[in-house]
């Protein structure tokens, strides 16, 4: 029992961070590889300022703020300066690596008893493991509704917009080159507060936490993507990548049970996505739904 | 009658100070009166895309002014100049956006060239314009509001597209072959919109063709494209009495 609420928490944190990558990834339809720099960044910020006894919740603030300066950096670098995206990403993603140690001062600094956001008094009462669920569920409510109010405005249609014809964005007067910074400075804010709360949650950040979480955020939303199908309202669709990160999250502790060590998580990792990503192919191939409805139709 | 559009010397060119230097245009010098409906000509790289592209802002005139109602709009972009300037483009697909539905495009494009802030989109306020705009279209788009864009044919995607570029009236619109993706039937329907369009709302509009049957049916004025110079320049009765074997002879060489 105490496993799997201790899954479906990790689930909830990770969903803020494919919620912050869906922006990117699905919205302005592009990868963007600065999440393994901001995530670690996040983290870095947010345990070096509760080591220096700054307040949780301003540090969890400034974890979404940081999050938020290296996804200008992208931004920049790919609209003013012509960088492919793809290697955009990869320059800030590298640089942050620095950056991240000499906040650090070491490649692994942990929080020692210090104040978190998760063991605040209140929910100190709860049993075990239930302190992450509330934190991530409150997180990942409250980014799902500002979020869907956000593209619902007149900002976030032009945002929509750019992602999907940036030609016709522009020629109906949208600056798709702010579009894109905006997306990369959202996307990145929800990254970096993701590396600061699943630190306060872990006790510790390390430099090296950033590696794979692209392919981890990226299962979640396929996931819920496959889970639910593609024909659903933006907000829905939100919902379905908190969902889908837990669903992964529970794929790898069954995945654990059978053996595998954690060592294996990352090869694990690549090969569930790399099954989710081909799960549309086999379906053509195999005409799967088709066989279903004749079945149905004819019994 | 008033002067809308402006070409003052609008000269453009490529590889500048390279063996491969070319020049698309030479010396332009255009101007469209209020109203006019030019259907533009010419044989390829005779330079009308990259007139139209001059026009939108997309590209840049290596020497020469574009004025718009005597407002200068030669530095400006083409994100700032689309307050005035409305374009279809000759792929469906580039005129439209596939994963928002239809009532979303045409929301987007009720709003060309406006300040877009964190202001509720208010759809459901514009449904009823919506479906009235739509309903006298030929294809049965009013049915299909809710339905995302990239779910329909091509010829409902241009249809589409001109009715994003009208609905809020530009001062200039540009159609850059419009109906050559489309299958004839379609093709003509579209045409014939868009003369009534052009016609009753009294737009200022540019037709790229290549058909010169259309060329000389539609619009009061004809312009054709040779190498980059205005080779033919004709209004009202002296456009109707063309014939197709007057209008090749000013594509050839």
């Amino acid at each position: 029992m105490s496993l799997i609420t201790s899954t479906i928490g990790q689930g909830l944190l990770w969903g803020v961070l494919a919620l912050g990558l869906f922006l990117t990834f699905r919205i302005l339809n592009f990868p963007d590889m600065t999440v393994e720099g901001t995530f670690p960044f996040g983290a870095a910020i947010c345990v070096s300022a509760l080591v220096h006894g700054v307040d949780p919740v301003l540090a969890t603030i400034l974890s979404f703020l940081g999050g938020m300066l290296t996804g200008l950096v992208t931004g920049l670098l790919y609209t003013k300066g012509k960088i492919p995206v793809l290697l955009a990403g990869i320059l800030t993603m590298t640089g942050v690596y620095s950056v991240n140690l000499r906040i650090l001062g070491k490649a692994n600094v942990g929080l020692l008893n210090k104040a978190t956001l998760l063991n605040e008094k209140f929910l100190q009462k709860l049993p075990t493991n239930f302190p992450t669920i509330v934190v991530g569920l409150f997180f990942a409510v409250l980014i799902i509704l500002l979020l869907a109010v956000f593209l619902n405005t007149d900002l976030g249609q032009s945002f929509i917009a750019t992602g999907d014809n940036e030609k016709m964005a522009r020629s109906l007067g949208i600056n798709t080159d702010s579009m894109k910074i905006l997306g990369l400075m959202l996307s990145n804010g929800l990254i970096g507060l993701a590396g600061g709360l699943i630190a306060q949650n872990g006790g510790y950040a390390d430099v090296n936490m950033g590696i794979g979480t692209m392919v981890t955020s990226l299962a979640a939303i396929i996931i819920g993507e496959v889970v639910y199908g593609k024909n659903l309202t933006l907000t829905a669709r939100l919902i379905a990548i908190i969902i889908g990160s837990i669903i992964y999250r529970l794929i790898l502790l069954l995945v654990l049970q059978l053996g595998f060590s954690t060592n294996d998580f990352r090869l694990i990792s690549a090969i569930i996505l790399a099954i989710c990503m081909m799960l549309p192919l086999f379906e053509k191939k195999f005409h799967v739904r088709k066989l279903l409805k004749k079945g149905v139709q004819k019994p | 009658m008033s002067t809308i559009l402006d070409l003052q010397n609008i000269t453009t060119t490529v590889n500048e100070g390279t063996n491969e230097e070319k020049q698309i245009l030479k010396n332009i010098n255009l101007k469209l009166e209020d109203g006019d409906f030019v259907t533009l000509l010419g044989t390829n790289g005779a330079g009308k895309s990259t007139l139209l592209n001059i026009i939108n802002g997309s590209i840049f005139p290596t020497t020469g002014k574009v004025l718009l109602k005597d407002r200068d709009l030669t530095p400006l972009s083409e994100v700032k100049r689309a307050k005035y300037i409305a374009q279809v483009f000759q792929d469906p697909k580039m005129g439209t956006a596939p994963r928002m539905t239809v009532a979303e495009n045409l929301l987007l494009a009720t709003k060309r060239g406006q300040h877009r802030g964190l202001r509720l989109r208010g759809l459901d306020k514009h449904m009823k314009e919506f479906e009235k705009e739509t309903a006298q279209l030929p294809n049965g788009l009013n049915e299909r509001l809710n339905t995302f864009v990239g779910n329909l044919s091509g010829g409902q995607r241009q249809t589409l597209g001109f009715l994003m570029a009208t609905i809020k009236k530009p001062e200039l619109l540009l159609l850059d072959e419009h109906t050559a993706a489309l299958d004839p039937n379609t093709s003509r329907d579209l045409l014939e919109l868009t003369d009534q369009v052009v016609r009753e709302e009294k737009l200022t509009c540019i037709m790229i063709t290549h058909q010169l049957k259309d060329a000389i049916k539609y619009g009061n004025r004809m312009v054709i494209l040779n190498s980059g110079q205005i080779v033919l320049d004709v209004k009202g009765e002296e456009k109707k009495e063309l014939t197709e074997e007057d209008i090749l002879q000013y594509f050839t060489d």
